[in-house]
């Protein structure tokens, strides 16, 4: 059992502040300057955590970020399913992130449905040297002929495109009025741009807005009759079907979804969303931008909604249904009401399991708040929290609406703070990523990946909420944790050989 | 609601059940989606030889292919040094890529840090990114050594690592004498295997070579000792270690170089050991009195031999040996090179894998195969399956270069059973898609992604190569030596014999064959 369970809330807040004095000593005077900005114990009542962030990160740190490709490709524009992606630069970036983040989608793969394939214009030192405009010319023939079902094409820029000077725009231009007016969307996702996956997001929509909606016919004839419901799930991934067992409970209240944006999502549903009558914005860090542009040119509003464990989907059902007539409030109590004996059964056989047990999370814009409901209603508490690019108004949300006094925030954390935090903290669980879990399991420390579900999911929704619970529980109670010592040895002390 | 807490449904069957089919059929509408027939039309029309020749006529565009960029190569070798900390200088997103992909391989962390260039680094270039990188590298993970390579970034805007390097001692980022070898990796030239090779050579250089200019060279004294190069491999653990027993069986004294079978295969403990086990950086330095170096990879080590050679040692290159004929091959030269006996333990383990294949063969025999992956495995796994009698049909290297396939021809004419086989150096597994539906084998052999042309051809795929991520801990095990042909073999009948029982236990139907013996 922690060691934040027994203390007082003045005790844990002098322990994390020394903690973080403690990790500070080993950088260089400058690093330390800069890092001391992004750690901080959260004191309730602040409107935010009180740290900087959305800031560079500090070259040879290990930061956990990625870069704007991983943010374009990786997350807003791979998972429409009826276009095709192309890594535009060398083969790696593509190859890397194949198939790997488990956006899940129907369709036939290869013929009218595209992401699980790994499309790229593989540079070689020539394309470097004389441009790749031309190779990206023939790309798109080539996809044209081999995949005529496609609905559209995007360029995902790797690094060397903005720093040859290639001019993607012009291609996309020329070779859309040549193939009949096709869509096809140039990306500056360059990776050096910005400091992490976020301005990837924020390019990544910023290319809908540019190269979508402002093709759209301005009076072009619905495809479907609209009716007074109908909506769009924005910044759902679907990641192990998140976005259906969303769907799912919007539907059952009423409401018609016409997008999902972009879990399972195509080219269509994107150009219907204009028609829509509110947005649910539920990933607000990768897709506020394009919801406030909808709101701003289509008079669109949205709405933030979290589907993670049974108190916020209840909550933002009815935040939702507030929007719209009495029948839709009514079925927002209805499918409360029908999926409460399922809560309570999953709370009764889970919650004993896992009743004050601690978690530590890192992740990326949204789960390191989003996610601490759902483990409450488990009786789990969070110790610690911190985003890998969260802006400012994430971390004043998460200071408004979720942390508890006295957690531990660390923002851009990196593998040295990291490991320091837990070996004090002692949690009982992690949530974070593939190059944190074996760090920590190392340590002896149960770990769920919080990007992919570890492979598991959905975790959205009501339906996936009995998955959650199920999963943390298979986490931290499972025997093997019983066995990292051998019994000849003393207790092993979860520790970090490296920097002693 | 199919969903219950007694029986918790996940994705593998909450989506099959009516409520979320019917849900899913209604969000057709807004899809708009292609006519199934349209569809169904494509699909079919992807089999056919007039879409493969399309396939093969492409120029540009490459789509699924088995190769991947030259700094997780570099990241790859470098750790298999002690205490040595991987830095990529360039763009960060890089790192974060190269590390979750081996994790997702070896289950196992890895420790790499990256320079964090961004548009400023782009203009003015990321010498401030090096001075800063190193000093916190250093102070943060104490490091024995930090070797440096480049991403692609850094490569197109020129940045000149020597000069950095020494730049960022003179401002105290490391001390003087501290160990950086740098190796340039671009990403846009050759693959993982290229940045193998070019990191390892920059590792050994610095060692060899006067440590960039700042110690006289290291005079050569020959010994009796042989290095052991490894190369890009997902089986590293266990082959490293497999070769260490078997130079170890033969009192062979050796120094692995670049040995990361510790370092991806950590216990579970309480301990998180970012560093384990590698070649000291004292036998690094001292593998230049060696009398020869092998390398288990020709591909993997181009530019690392021919460095070694020029330093007057003798130098032998394999291609990843598995099976009876490259192990006898092995050991013979080892034998010969290291001036030892072949001992009898090692002959009884290959009159045992004889007899398991003997035992087994039937099964295999005329079995043709399609095998993808890099060179050296690509040449490794062919050459046993015409051991076995099978017949490999397509071999297919995404980084497999005209020297490769002129060798991999030369494998397959001198054995009667490769005489059917065509070689494709440059394809990616779209064309083997192609290829497998228009002249269909009974088995494919390659990594994970294997299984996407699984599913669309129905060829069923034994999973050797890398990446796997799909399947856990065969890593662990070797595919090399003798042992190591006992365990692809095993892994190929298991998938063989699982086939046979698929095809024949329909009840009353089939299942006339559904044997308890075979």
């Amino acid at each position: 059992m922690s060691l934040a369970t027994t203390q007082s809330i003045a005790d844990i807040r002098a322990r994390n502040k020394q903690l973080i004095e403690e990790v500070l000593k080993v950088y260089p005077e400058k690093t330390a300057k800069r890092r001391a900005k992004h750690l901080n114990v959260h004191q309730a009542g602040k409107s935010d955590c009180g740290v900087k962030s959305n800031i560079k990160s500090i070259p040879g740190v290990m930061t956990i970020r990625g870069c704007a490709y991983a943010g374009s490709k990786g997350v807003v524009w791979g998972p429409i399913k009826d276009m095709v992606h192309i890594s535009h630069g060398p083969v790696g970036c593509g190859q890397y992130s194949w198939g790997s983040r488990r956006n899940y989608y129907v369709g036939t793969t290869g013929i009218d449905s595209f992401v699980t394939l790994q499309f790229t214009s593989d540079f070689q030192e020539k394309d470097i040297v004389f441009g790749g405009d031309k190779k990206l010319v023939k790309v798109l023939d080539e996809i044209q002929e081999l995949f005529p079902l496609n609905n559209g094409i995007t360029i995902q820029s790797e690094c060397p495109i903005g720093l040859i000077g290639d001019d993607i725009e012009a291609v996309s231009r020329t070779k859309s009025k040549e193939y009949g007016g096709k869509t096809i969307v140039p990306v500056r996702c360059e990776g050096f741009r910005g400091v992490s996956q976020s301005l990837g997001h924020h390019i990544a929509n910023d290319a809908v807005r540019d190269w979508i909606f402002d093709k759209l016919e301005p009076d072009g004839a619905p495809k479907f009759e609209p009716t007074p419901y109908d909506v769009a799930i924005i910044g759902d991934y679907n990641i192990g079907g998140d976005a259906w067992s969303s769907r799912i409970l919007l539907e059952e209240m009423g409401l018609r979804v016409i997008a999902q944006w972009s879990g399972d999502g195509s080219l269509a549903e994107l150009e219907a969303t204009p028609k829509a009558k509110l947005n649910l914005l539920h990933c607000y860090r990768s897709m506020n931008y394009i919801s406030r542009h909808m709101e701003e040119k289509f008079g669109i509003p949205w709405c933030e909604y979290n589907f993670f464990g049974p108190s916020k989907i209840t909550e933002s059902l009815r935040k939702i249904a507030a929007y719209f007539d009495d029948k839709i409030k009514e079925g927002a109590e209805r499918v409360i009401e029908k999926y409460q004996p399922l809560v309570n059964a999953v709370v009764a056989k889970y919650r004993p399991r896992l009743e004050g047990r601690t978690v530590m999370l890192y992740v990326g814009g949204l789960r390191p708040r989003h996610v601490i409901g759902a483990y409450e209603d488990l009786g789990m508490e969070v110790v610690g929290t911190g985003y890998e690019f969260g802006h400012n108004d994430d971390y004043q949300r998460t200071a408004q609406n979720y942390v508890k006094d006295s957690t531990l925030i660390y923002d851009d954390v990196n593998g040295y703070e990291f490991e320091r935090f837990v070996e004090k903290l002692q949690p009982d669980l992690i949530g974070s990523g593939i190059k944190e879990k074996y760090v920590f399991q190392k340590m002896g420390v149960p770990f769920r990946q919080m990007h992919s579900w570890d492979y598991s999911g959905p975790y959205h929704g009501y339906d996936g909420f009995a998955i959650f619970a199920r999963d943390m529980d298979m986490a931290v109670n499972s025997p093997v944790w019983k066995k990292t010592k051998a019994p000849w040895k003393e207790t092993p002390r979860a520790k970090l050989l490296a920097a002693e | 609601m199919a969903q219950s807490a007694e029986h918790v449904l996940d994705h593998l069957e909450l989506f099959r059940g009516p409520e979320y089919q019917q849900m899913l059929d209604k969000k057709k509408m807004f899809e708009d989606p292609r006519e199934p027939a349209e569809v169904e039309r494509i699909k079919e029309w992807t089999k056919t030889p007039e879409y493969r020749e399309k396939n093969f006529a492409r120029e540009a565009l490459t789509i699924n292919p088995a190769k991947a960029c030259q700094p997780l190569g570099a990241v790859f070798a470098s750790v298999g040094f002690e205490g040595t900390l991987p830095f990529v200088h360039g763009s960060q997103g890089c790192v974060a890529y190269y590390r979750s992909h081996l994790s997702r391989h070896f289950k196992e962390p890895c420790s790499c840090v990256s320079s964090s260039m961004t548009e400023d680094a782009a203009v003015f270039g990321g010498l401030n990114n090096m001075i800063d990188g190193l000093a916190n590298s250093y102070n943060m993970y104490k490091p024995k050594m930090i070797a440096v390579s480049t991403t692609c970034m850094a490569e197109v805007i020129g940045d000149d690592l020597n000069a950095f390097i020494k730049t960022s001692k003179e401002k105290g980022s490391v001390p003087a004498e501290f160990d950086v070898p740098f190796a340039h990796t671009p990403a846009f030239v050759g693959s993982h295997v290229t940045g193998y090779d070019n990191a390892l050579k920059g590792i050994l250089e610095h060692f060899w070579d006067g440590k960039a200019g700042t110690v006289p060279k290291l005079e050569r004294r020959p010994n009796q000792a042989i290095n052991i190069i490894g190369g890009f491999d997902g089986y590293t653990v266990g082959n490293l270690r497999e070769i260490r027993r078997i130079l170890e069986l033969m009192g062979i004294q050796h120094t692995i170089l670049a040995d990361n079978s510790e370092v991806f295969d950590t216990p579970t403990d309480g301990e998180f050991r970012m560093y384990d086990g590698g070649t000291t950086l004292e036998d690094a330095a001292n593998a230049v009195h060696a009398k020869a170096t092998i390398s288990m990879q020709e591909w993997c080590t181009e530019k690392t031999l021919q460095f070694v050679a020029e330093h007057g040692q003798d130098v032998l290159s394999f291609n990843y040996p598995i099976g009876i004929s490259a192990t006898d091959d092995l050991l013979v030269a080892l034998s010969r090179i290291g001036g030892k006996d072949i001992p009898e333990q090692l002959a009884r383990e290959r009159g045992r894998l004889v007899d398991a294949i003997a035992d087994s063969s039937a099964h295999i025999h005329g079995k043709k195969f399609a095998i993808y992956g890099d060179p050296d495995l690509c040449y490794g796994v062919a050459a046993f399956l015409l051991e076995l009698g099978a017949e490999p049909t397509h071999v297919l290297s995404t980084n497999g270069n005209k020297a490769w396939q002129t060798k991999m021809a030369a494998l397959l004419a001198s054995s009667p059973f490769g005489q059917s086989c065509q070689v494709y150096p440059g394809r990616d597994l779209w064309h083997l898609r192609s290829l497998l539906f228009t002249e269909p084998v009974d088995f494919l052999i390659g990594n994970t992604y294997g299984k996407y042309l699984e599913r669309d051809t129905g060829t069923p795929l034994i999973r050797i190569g890398f990446p796997v991520f799909d399947r856990h801990h065969h890593h662990r095990s070797p595919v090399w030596g003798y042992q190591g042909g006992l365990n692809v073999l095993v892994k190929i009948l298991d998938k063989i014999f699982d086939e046979i029982d698929k095809k024949t236990n329909l009840l009353g139907k089939t299942d006339y064959s559904f044997d308890i013996i075979r």
